[in-house]
């Protein structure tokens, strides 16, 4: 085997958002690129269930790389994102005061945004915060405006990426589950439960797995201990109950519970932050998720009236360490990208600028860039047209979010086809909506269980 | 074009309330049906019990279904034409094959219908695999789309509904684990837990609380709790029965009052909204009534309606606020327009509970019975004509 070629120049272990940001990079470099994904499709793990927001990284450790990549990552966002077809909701965030110690600590919150660069942080007063969130309780007593932080969308964002590396010639293999792995003189054979894959470089991008497939290149520096964040959804109609991104005062361990508009026209609270040794299971909590809505109310008191959509649980790879975990072993043609928490998805960009240095540095000169082939998702905002507003439409289909059959039919073909339901509903906002597919799963079955096989089973003819 | 009516939902309210206007001389009336056929949520229970207070006959779902559109005839009934926003003044902003439209008419009927609440709006614990919906929804895949999600769900929930979902499984070849119940005795009257034992052999487990859905990519199982102990429940799937919610996300983000507690728009007693070019009739005033005591709410509604038509219906200025108090969840109608004829009011109780059933005008209890109230029943209240004289506020108690 070793004396061949590689089958590919690179091989992402990991189809988060970082891993199909760094896909991208590497396919538009004019590198051979395989993202070898154990889940059926992109965002199985930790990328799926995220806050959503592009941080300008007002509040990160200075001098950090995680704060690098996060800003290179957002101005990378902000000039791709039009060509890209993806959101970008420019709320602005509020860190609201809502006690003496949390006032006390606005002019450090606003000394380190200027320390990380982010210029237009000031703080403002009672009067200015409640001028522009009026829903805010009565008892705050002041607040940070942090102008540049944003609402996107943790789905769109990789699944473009990904179009954009497969337009440009990479390689997806889903349900392809890394066991293992050998260096070989060409670079490395990895063990996959689809077979053996061959490729000159390796980049771990495994997130809450990252630490057992670094163990396939050395002992792990790092330990992954994951950290479970629940999230609430609110209906459509709390969507006006706060129009910036409502952070509070930060403590040690976490950013706390905020409340900020979802680029589909809901409301989110969220997240909570628990240590859990469960790599895989992110469960929903009924205590929890109450004292997330409690924590709302307490922020907005009219929140009480708004329905639940639905609520998630995501688990963040963190580590012992705060900082991101990347790092290029030349002699290993191995790259590490672990530990890369809830800011991954503003990172991932940067993430991928700064691998493509180390690759640079480390690994050679890259092949000339070809011209890239701009790969446009489909828009599923509000704020353009849509499907189901052009005269000829087809069928709607799912009534909540406004989701028209070609919509589902086109996410279930073409470059990277949903590879499962929760896939099919991330591409499409179908079942996503106020009634959870009360409405429209027979129909969505329907169109979607000749590709999706396994949901249903016939009534008729039951297989036995 | 200025119809006289449009109709919003095609199910049993709409449609009869259609065939109500139809009768009453007007062809000019407008049904706006979202799916590709008319008929409602009866369309995907095929099992008999449809038809019996409006029609007078025991037919299925479907076949209710088609008599219904079938009796609206002289009506449009436009398919495939989702609402998208109610317009004061009697609007509606619609989607349909030929794109996005304003369509007006002098009255409006909100006849929406309603849903179950989903697994996240009720904060349930656990994964979040394959296999755990609605009744409604595990319906509409049986009878529509003649497939089954699992084989061997637990049944969430004992409101009629539930047992409706029992005889969807068992036309199916599913085969129920357990029906679980949080209350210490079944929602539904009484033979609804014989049946399901002896009948379709399943297991009814009351005082029992579902404490998390297990399972990766499908449900593997349920922890319940009975008792302060906890139990894993093996099976491939969840249905939510019950907790319905009213379809009125227009009325909520919309021009009209809504009321938070039935989770429907306000009416007053002829069935009219803030905005006196809407009604509102069936099940998107509150959570559920059969189909049937939805379709004689269109009927009743259809008939304020051509009174409206007619310049005849008393004009709103001088309504008298009904309040629901201590032990009811919420009364409707919410405003009254007192005139000559008896006022009926329709109210729901908490939870069981056994006490005085009081009506207070200002303050001064003017009506009073004892009550024994079972969650999801129906309460009725009779207001003779001359007990809303110079009334200024009415509230309901049961204490």
């Amino acid at each position: 085997m070793s004396t061949h070629a590689p089958a590919y120049d690179m091989a992402i272990i990991g189809a988060g958002v970082v891993g199909c940001a760094i896909f991208r990079e590497f396919s538009l470099a004019g590198l051979r690129v395989a993202l070898v994904e154990c889940g059926a499709d992109i965002l199985s793990g930790a990328s799926k269930a995220n806050s959503a927001l592009l941080h300008t990284g007002f509040d990160a450790i200075p001098g950090s790389l995680e704060t690098a990549c996060m800003q290179e990552g957002y101005a990378r966002y902000q000039a791709l994102h039009q060509g890209l077809g993806l959101p970008l909701l420019r709320t602005g965030a509020i860190v609201v005061a809502w006690n003496q110690a949390d006032l006390a600590a606005l002019p450090g919150i606003v000394a380190r945004a200027h320390a990380n660069g982010v210029l237009d942080v000031r703080q403002i007063s009672v009067e200015a915060v409640r001028a522009r969130e009026p829903h805010l309780a009565d008892d705050l007593l002041g607040g940070v405006l942090v102008p540049g932080e944003a609402v996107i969308d943790a789905w769109s964002a990789p699944l473009a990426y990904a179009r954009q590396g497969l337009a440009m010639g990479g390689t997806f293999l889903p349900g392809t589950c890394v066991t293992g792995g050998s260096q070989t003189e060409a670079g490395w054979t990895l063990q996959t439960s689809q077979g053996p894959l061959s490729a000159s470089i390796v980049v771990n991008c495994a997130g809450n797995q990252g630490d057992v497939v670094e163990a396939i290149a050395r002992p792990s520096p790092f330990e992954i201990r994951p950290r479970k964040g629940q999230f609430v959804v609110l209906d459509k109609t709390a969507y006006a109950l706060a129009s910036a991104i409502i952070l509070p005062v930060p403590n040690e361990r976490t950013k706390g519970v905020v409340i900020c508009r979802t680029a589909y026209g809901n409301l989110l609270v969220g997240p909570t932050a628990e240590e859990q040794q469960d790599r895989e299971s992110a469960t929903v909590d009924q205590v929890m998720l109450e004292g997330l809505l409690a924590q709302g109310r307490r922020m907005i008191p009219t929140l009480a009236a708004e329905p639940v959509t639905t609520t998630y649980a995501g688990l963040r790879p963190a580590t012992q360490f705060k900082d991101y975990q990347i790092e290029a072993l030349p002699q290993r043609r191995w790259i590490t990208v672990g530990g890369i928490r809830s800011t991954g998805l503003t990172g991932s960009l940067g993430i991928a600028a700064h691998l493509h240095r180390l690759y640079a540095r480390h690994f050679g000169p890259l092949p000339r860039p070809a011209d890239p082939v701009l790969t446009p998702v489909p828009n599923l905002t509000e704020e353009h047209p849509r499907p189901w507003q052009q005269p000829g439409r087809d069928e709607i289909v799912c009534h909540c979010e406004m989701v028209t059959r070609g919509e589902i039919a086109a996410a279930l073909q073409g470059p990277l086809p949903a590879g499962d339901l929760g896939g099919l509903k991330r591409r499409t906002r179908c079942m996503m909506g106020r009634c959870q597919g009360f409405y429209c799963t027979r129909r969505v079955m329907e169109i979607a269980a000749p590709h999706l096989p396994g949901l249903v089973t016939p009534i008729q003819g039951n297989g036995a | 074009m200025m119809r006289s009516a449009i109709i919003i939902g095609g199910g049993p309210a709409g449609l009869s309330a259609a065939r109500t206007l139809v009768r009453a001389g007007h062809d000019d009336v407008l049904v706006l049906e979202r799916n590709p056929e008319a008929g409602g949520l009866p369309r995907f229970a095929a099992h008999p019990g449809w038809g019996m207070l409006d029609f007078h006959r025991l037919w299925s779902g479907p076949t209710y279904a088609r008599k219904l559109v079938a009796a609206a005839r002289g009506a449009e009934i436009r398919t495939d034409t989702t609402v998208t926003a109610l317009l004061p003044g009697g609007g509606v902003e619609v989607s349909g094959p030929g794109g996005v439209e304003r369509l007006w008419a002098h009255t409006v009927l909100l006849a929406a219908g309603i849903r179950e609440m989903p697994r996240g709006a009720r904060l349930l614990s656990g994964t979040r695999p394959w296999g755990v919906m609605g009744t409604g929804a595990f319906q509409e895949l049986v009878y529509a789309g003649g497939v089954r999600p699992f084989q061997q769900p637990v049944i969430l929930g004992t409101e009629l509904v539930a047992f409706s979902a029992l005889l969807t499984a068992r036309h199916a070849g599913i085969r129920p684990v357990a029906m679980l119940e949080e209350a210490p005795r079944i929602t539904a009257r009484r033979p609804g837990e014989w049946i399901a034992r002896h009948v379709l052999g399943v297991p009814v487990r009351t005082a029992t609380r579902l404490v998390a859905i297990e399972g990766g990519a499908r449900v593997e199982a349920v922890l319940v709790e009975h008792a302060g102990r906890q139990e894993r429940i093996a099976c491939d799937g969840v249905i939510l029965s019950g907790r319905f919610v009213p379809e009125a996300a227009l009325v909520r983000g919309g021009p009209l009052q809504f009321d938070a507690a039935t989770g429907g728009p306000a009416i007053d007693n002829h069935f009219r909204c803030s905005d006196p070019a809407f009604f509102a009739a069936g099940n998107v005033l509150r959570p559920v009534e059969h189909s049937g005591a939805a379709a004689l709410e269109g009927i009743a509604a259809a008939r304020a309606m051509v009174r409206a038509l007619a310049g005849a219906l008393p004009e709103p200025g001088q309504s008298i606020p009904v309040l629901a108090q201590g032990g009811l969840r919420y009364v409707y109608p919410q405003r009254l327009v007192p005139g000559d004829a008896p006022i009926r009011l329709y109210a729901r109780a908490s939870g069981e509970q056994r006490g005085r059933l009081r009506v207070l005008a200002d303050g001064r209890a003017v009506q009073e019975r004892k009550l024994h109230a079972l969650p999801e029943r129906r309460i009725t209240l009779t207001l003779p004509a001359a007990l809303l004289r110079d009334v200024e506020s009415l509230s309901v108690e049961l204490a």
